[in-house]
C-alpha cells in the first residue's frame, strides 16, 4: 500500500517554531532528518514546502480561461509543511511512523496519512 | 450486491424464529465473513458476499425451518456465491482455489474485532461494522436500535468497508505491543454497544434485536480468548451485573422502577453470583481498571438483599 503523509501544523504551531533559539530548532531538524533516516527503505520521496503565503492556486475560470489567484485553495488556517510517500504494507505501519513523527515535533505536529490510488 | 433488500422483502417471521435467528445468526456470521476475508483479502467483497448469503437465508429459513448446521449452510451458500462471482476475476484466480475447502480458522471471528474495531474508523462506525459483521444484524436491525434512517445506515457501512480496503486498515491479531490499546479499543466499543440497548427500553417490534445481548456475548467471547485480561473480564461482569437484574428495571406499564423499589426477587441471582466470580479472577490477575472497579461497585448493590 501506498500512503502520502502530509505534515500539518496550526498558526500557533509555527509562532512556536519561530519563537525558538536557532539551537533548539537544529535539534529539531537532526530529529527529523533521523525520522526520514530511519525509515529510508520505506520512504519513497518527500519534499518541504513553504509558507502558505507563497502559494499560487489556478483555477478553471469561466469561458476556458485559467483563473489565477494568490495564496491556498483549501481554505483553513492548517498549513502543510511537507509530505513524505510511504510504501508499507497497511495502514498500521503506516500509523507507526506517523505515530514516530508526531512525539515532539515543533512546526508540523500532526500527520495526515492519505491511502493513495493504485492501478 | 446491494445493502437493500430488492423489490421483494422476505416475509416478516414470527418473533420465536426472529430470536432464533438472531442466535444463530450471532454465533455464525462472524465465522464466516472472517473466513471469507482471510481468503479473499478484500473486505468488501466477502462482506457483500455473506450479506447476500444471510438475504437468502432469511428468506428460506422462516419458511422451511432452520437448517440443522446452519454454519455450514452459510459457509457453502457464500463459498458458492464467491465462486460464482469471481470467477471471472483474474485478481481472485488463486483464490478460488482455496474456496473449495474452506477452512475455519478459531481466530477468523477475533481478527474480524480487530478489523471493525480499528481505532482509525470512527466509534460510531465501529459499532455500526461490529453489529453488521461480526453479530449479523440487519440494516433494519441496526437503524431501530441507533433511530436513524436505513439509508443512512448503509450509507455509513458503505464509507467504512471502503475506508478498510482503500486506507489498508489490515485483517488481523495486534501485535503484542498494541494489543493492550487495541483491546481496550474493542471493549470500548462493546461497552458503547451495551448502553446503546440496555439504556433504550426494548419494544416488541419483530425487528428489534437486544444489542445489549449481543455485546454481552462478544464479551463473553473475548474472555474465553484472553482469559487473562482482567478489563475484557470486568466489562463482561459489569454486563451481566445489569443484564440479571434487567426484568425488574420497569414495571408492567414500562415505566422505570428506581433501585430502591426494584423487586429483588426477579433478579437473577445465578447471573449476579457469575458475575461476583468473573469479579475475582480479574482482581487475581492484579491490574485494576475502571471496568473492573465499576463492575465491583455495581455487585455491591446487585449482591444487597435490600
Amino acid at each position: 500500500m501506498k500512503y502520502l503523509l502530509l505534515f500539518c501544523g496550526r498558526p500557533e504551531d509555527l509562532e512556536a517554531w519561530q519563537a525558538m533559539s536557532e539551537e533548539e530548532r537544529l535539534q529539531m531538524r537532526a530529529k527529523g532528518a533521523q525520522w526520514m533516516a530511519g525509515y529510508r527503505a520505506q520512504i519513497r520521496w518527500t519534499g518541504g514546502l513553504h509558507l502558505p503565503h507563497t502559494v499560487t492556486s489556478v483555477h478553471p475560470g469561466k469561458e476556458g480561461q485559467p483563473l489565477v489567484t494568490d495564496g491556498p485553495f483549501l481554505e483553513g488556517t492548517e498549513v502543510i509543511g511537507g509530505f513524505v510517500e510511504l510504501e508499507v504494507a497497511d495502514l498500521d505501519e503506516a500509523l507507526q511512523f506517523a505515530k514516530a513523527w508526531t512525539v515532539g515535533r515543533a512546526a508540523h505536529p500532526v500527520v495526515e496519512i492519505w491511502p493513495m490510488v493504485e492501478e | 450486491m446491494s445493502d437493500t433488500q430488492g423489490s421483494t422483502p422476505p416475509p416478516a417471521p414470527s418473533d420465536e424464529v426472529q430470536a432464533l435467528l438472531s442466535v444463530v445468526f450471532r454465533e455464525e456470521v462472524g465465522k464466516v465473513v472472517g473466513a471469507l476475508l482471510r481468503i479473499l483479502g478484500n473486505f468488501a467483497v466477502a462482506e457483500e458476499i455473506v450479506q447476500d448469503t444471510l438475504l437468502l437465508a432469511l428468506e428460506r429459513w422462516p419458511r422451511e425451518g432452520i437448517p440443522a448446521q446452519p454454519g455450514a449452510w452459510l459457509m457453502t451458500v457464500a463459498r458458492h456465491w464467491a465462486i460464482d462471482q469471481l470467477r471471472r476475476d483474474a485478481r481472485y484466480r488463486d483464490k478460488l482455489v482455496l474456496l473449495e475447502h474452506v477452512v475455519q480458522e478459531s481466530d477468523d471471528r477475533l481478527r474480524l474485532m480487530f478489523t471493525c474495531c480499528h481505532p482509525a474508523l470512527s466509534r460510531e462506525t465501529q459499532v455500526i461494522l461490529t453489529l453488521r459483521t461480526v453479530c449479523g444484524l440487519t440494516i433494519d436491525q441496526i437503524a431501530h436500535a441507533f433511530l436513524v434512517s436505513e439509508s443512512a445506515i448503509a450509507r455509513r457501512l458503505v464509507r467504512a468497508r471502503q475506508k478498510i480496503v482503500q486506507a489498508g486498515i489490515p485483517y488481523r491479531v495486534p501485535r503484542d505491543e498494541e494489543l493492550d490499546e487495541r483491546l481496550s479499543e474493542v471493549l470500548s466499543v462493546l461497552y458503547l454497544m451495551f448502553n446503546e440497548g440496555y439504556l433504550t427500553s426494548t419494544g416488541d417490534a419483530p425487528t428489534r434485536r437486544d444489542l445489549a445481548e449481543d455485546a454481552a456475548w462478544l464479551a463473553g467471547f473475548l474472555t474465553r480468548l484472553y482469559p487473562r485480561e482482567p478489563e475484557a473480564l470486568g466489562l463482561l461482569a459489569l454486563m451481566r451485573l445489569h443484564l440479571a437484574r434487567a426484568n425488574a428495571r420497569f414495571d408492567a406499564g414500562g415505566k422505570l422502577v428506581l433501585l430502591s423499589e426494584q423487586d429483588r426477587s426477579r433478579w437473577d441471582r445465578q447471573m449476579i453470583h457469575e458475575a461476583g466470580k468473573l469479579i475475582e479472577q480479574a482482581a487475581a490477575l492484579g491490574r485494576p481498571g475502571p471496568y473492573q472497579v465499576q463492575a465491583a461497585l455495581v455487585a455491591c448493590h446487585a449482591e444487597a438483599e435490600s
